[in-house]
């Protein structure tokens, strides 16, 4: 089934006079089930694209329909109402809230939901997630008291706490070493695979493309290639920054 | 619920940085407790304060008669006699604003005691109610005079303290005898001391005695003018067995036998006062009082619609003007207090607010990623500053009546509790916390949230 469809998807910024096109027809489909990661150069706009995937931002021009809804027209609280309910977010730098323990942090997204679930279910559900990405130990752990590779545990557990089709994350790996990496891509994988959860990822390294079942390398606001990955060595011939 | 929930936040979020927390609520602690425990010994001092400008007599009116006036030529006030302590009683009766009522008659003559003589500021006739309208009921020493004494026109009398040291040279001049115009009256009471007045004069320069008793023993030759029959039996039959040298008042006209009497009924006229005094039930009502009296006594001295009338009222309206500034003056100074330190807290909770949100800018865009709405944001923010203002409300509510008590325990003045002060002081204080705070939270709510998100 067809999750996310854009179609000529245009983002210019505009800096005083110049103006500054980043993404320049983005034109795209991904399935349900899919695990994608985004390549490319800096500057070439994947966050800019992973932004208005993540209904963060708006495009310039274009069409982008979620599930059948398209979502340029929705309003900024139908947009957050949209990012709760179906979209999970893992940022690069963790974002964990500081001095709030982890089981508090997962549980944070449900203050806005609208299923409006009581405190014990709340951390119930927490418990639940924080378990699933193998922290059901340290669930009264500050953030200073988790090693980077938890702390992004923390983050994914409550990037699902609503239970959303889809994860996004920036970077996901950019903080933490090959070790930590590879743990976070593997749970990657098998909420992929297991859970069926789509996840979009952008990176720089192609050892971490390697994990995706997808790879869409941009250029220039343009996609330069999309293909599906070739086990974990893919094929870096358009890189030629 | 929600609420709740967001009330909770707020208190988490707050006590990741307590110390700040707390620095930030000082000005509303300060500015709230002030506020409280000024209104509290405010409130005491008022009362205190107003019950000593009703000491003075600010809810006094004095109803004299009016101005007797032949040829053109006005002879002022009180010259007219036709005030009747029946008019007293009247105005106690039909005034609801008036809570006592006297009748009086002021004398000035010698006093003598033994070998020591004196003339009095004056010898008022009045009854018992005077001394509750002039807040003197305290006596020094021995009792007041009663109604009876008033009716029987009993030669007893109470004397000021300035009496006691001239005539009786300190010594108690109870169950003494005092001779005034040569008519013995036994002192049965003795003034407690109230000093001058504000005009200087010595008010404990005074002989108090039943009106009945000064008007037909003392004054006696009042009546002459309107009367002479009555007075010429007042002064002549009732006074012989103790008057040592009967009166000098010559009378015009021969005594009338009991035949001639009978034959020619005079009408019996009434004994007219000097003038009365009355207390209204406080000051405000003074004015509510006059409207009140001088209708009965229009209508008790038949006076027509377009006649003017005949007695004046006078009231002690510098005192009362005195009071209710007084009053309005000491609101206002709390009111400008409170409104300077509320303000002043309120800018610290704004500024603080400032700070939190733009330091959490990345945790308002994450927020806002996880789908929280502008709205939200602007309830978790405004909650947080309510929740913070309320706290330094119930911490300043704590102090302030803390520092009342003790005022009232150390200094022993007089402290009243304002539950109204408590109550505005919450309102007052979540008002600060929204007004102030809304700048910052609808501020937080209009970021966005990738800019916020990418925030250092
Ligand atoms: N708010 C903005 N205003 C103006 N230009 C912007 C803004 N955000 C991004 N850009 C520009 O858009 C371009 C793409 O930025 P983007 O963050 O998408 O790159 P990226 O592919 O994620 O790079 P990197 O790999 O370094 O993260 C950059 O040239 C950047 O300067
Ligand atoms: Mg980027």
């Amino acid at each position: 089934m067809e999750l996310i469809k854009l179609r000529s998807i245009e983002k210019t910024y505009q800096m005083g006079d110049i103006s500054v096109p980043v993404l320049r027809g983005i034109s795209l489909s991904i399935q349900q089930g899919e695990l994608l990661a985004l390549t490319g150069s800096s500057g070439s706009g994947k966050s800019t694209l992973m932004n208005i995937l993540g209904c963060l931002d708006r495009p310039t021009a274009g069409e982008y329909w979620l599930e059948g809804q398209e979502t340029s027209t929705l309003s900024t609280d139908e947009r957050a109402l949209l990012r709760n309910r179906k979209l999970g977010f893992v940022f690069q730098s963790f974002n964990l809230l500081a001095r709030t323990s982890a089981i508090d942090n997962v549980a944070m997204p449900l203050a806005y939901s609208a299923e409006n679930l009581n405190d014990r279910e709340a951390r119930e559900r927490a418990a639940e997630m924080l378990a699933r990405v193998g922290l059901a130990d340290r669930m009264d752990h500050y953030p200073s008291q988790l090693s980077g590779g938890q702390q992004q545990r923390v983050a994914i557990a409550r990037a699902l706490i609503n239970r959303p089709p889809v994860l996004f994350a920036d970077e996901p790996t950019g903080n933490l070493d090959s070790k930590t990496s590879e743990e976070v891509l593997q749970m990657f994988t098998r909420l992929n695979t297991e859970d069926g959860i789509t996840i979009i990822m952008v990176t720089h390294d192609p050892q971490v493309a390697g994990h995706a079942k997808r790879v869409i390398r941009l250029h220039d606001g343009l996609i330069l290639a999309d293909a599906p990955a070739a086990g974990s060595s893919p094929k870096t011939s358009g890189d030629a920054s | 619920m929600r609420v709740y929930a967001t009330a909770r936040t707020a208190f988490k979020a707050l006590r990741r940085n307590p110390m700040r927390a707390m620095l930030t609520t000082l000005g509303i602690v300060i500015g709230v407790g002030a506020v409280i425990a000024m209104m509290e010994i405010g409130a005491g001092a008022s009362a205190a304060l107003k019950k000593t400008i009703a000491s003075m007599g600010a809810n006094v009116l004095v109803i004299q008669p009016g101005t007797a006036a032949s040829g053109g030529i006005s002879f002022g006030a009180g010259s007219t006699t036709n005030l009747t302590p029946e008019d007293g009683q009247a105005i106690l009766r039909e005034c609801p604003a008036i809570h006592n009522a006297t009748p009086m008659v002021r004398a000035r003559t010698q006093v003598v005691y033994g070998n020591r003589n004196w003339v009095p500021n004056a010898i008022y006739g009045t009854t018992p109610a005077y001394l509750e309208v002039q807040n003197w009921s305290l006596l020094a020493e021995g009792e007041p005079f009663s109604e009876r004494d008033v009716l029987n026109g009993n030669r007893v009398c109470l004397l000021g303290q300035t009496l006691v040291r001239e005539l009786f040279e300190g010594a108690s001049p109870v169950g003494k005898n005092i001779r005034i115009k040569n008519i013995a009256f036994r002192v049965i009471g003795v003034l407690s001391s109230k000093g001058a007045n504000m005009m200087g004069m010595d008010q404990d320069d005074v002989i108090l005695a039943p009106w009945t008793t000064v008007k037909y023993r003392v004054t006696g030759a009042s009546l002459s003018t309107s009367n002479q029959s009555t007075d010429s039996t007042a002064s002549t039959a009732v006074n012989t067995l103790s008057n040592l040298y009967p009166a000098i008042q010559g009378t015009l006209y021969p005594a009338q036998n009991s035949v001639q009497q009978t034959d020619n009924p005079m009408p019996v006229r009434f004994a007219n006062i000097d003038y009365i005094m009355a207390a209204a039930n406080n000051s405000g009502e003074i004015s509510m009082a006059i409207e009140q009296i001088t209708g009965v006594l229009r209508e008790r001295h038949r006076i027509r619609p377009d006649d003017p009338d005949d007695f004046n009222i006078r009231d002690m309206s510098e005192l009362t003007k005195t009071l209710s500034t007084t009053t309005a003056l000491m609101t206002n100074l709390l009111l400008a207090v409170a409104m300077i330190s509320l303000v002043v807290g309120g800018v610290g909770i704004m500024n603080i607010m400032l700070v939190s949100v733009t330091e959490r800018t990345r945790e308002i865009g994450l927020r806002m990623a996880v789908g929280a709405r502008g709205s939200d944001i602007l309830r978790q923010f405004l909650v947080e500053a309510v929740v913070l203002c309320l706290t330094g409300g119930a911490m300043g509510i704590v102090l302030g009546h803390g520092g009342s008590l003790l005022v009232r325990l150390l200094l022993h003045w007089p402290v009243e509790t304002s539950p109204t002060a408590i109550i505005a002081a919450v309102l007052v204080s979540a008002g600060v916390g929204i007004i102030f705070g809304f700048y910052p939270a609808w501020k937080a709510s209009r970021l966005d949230p990738i800019e916020a998100l990418r925030y250092e």
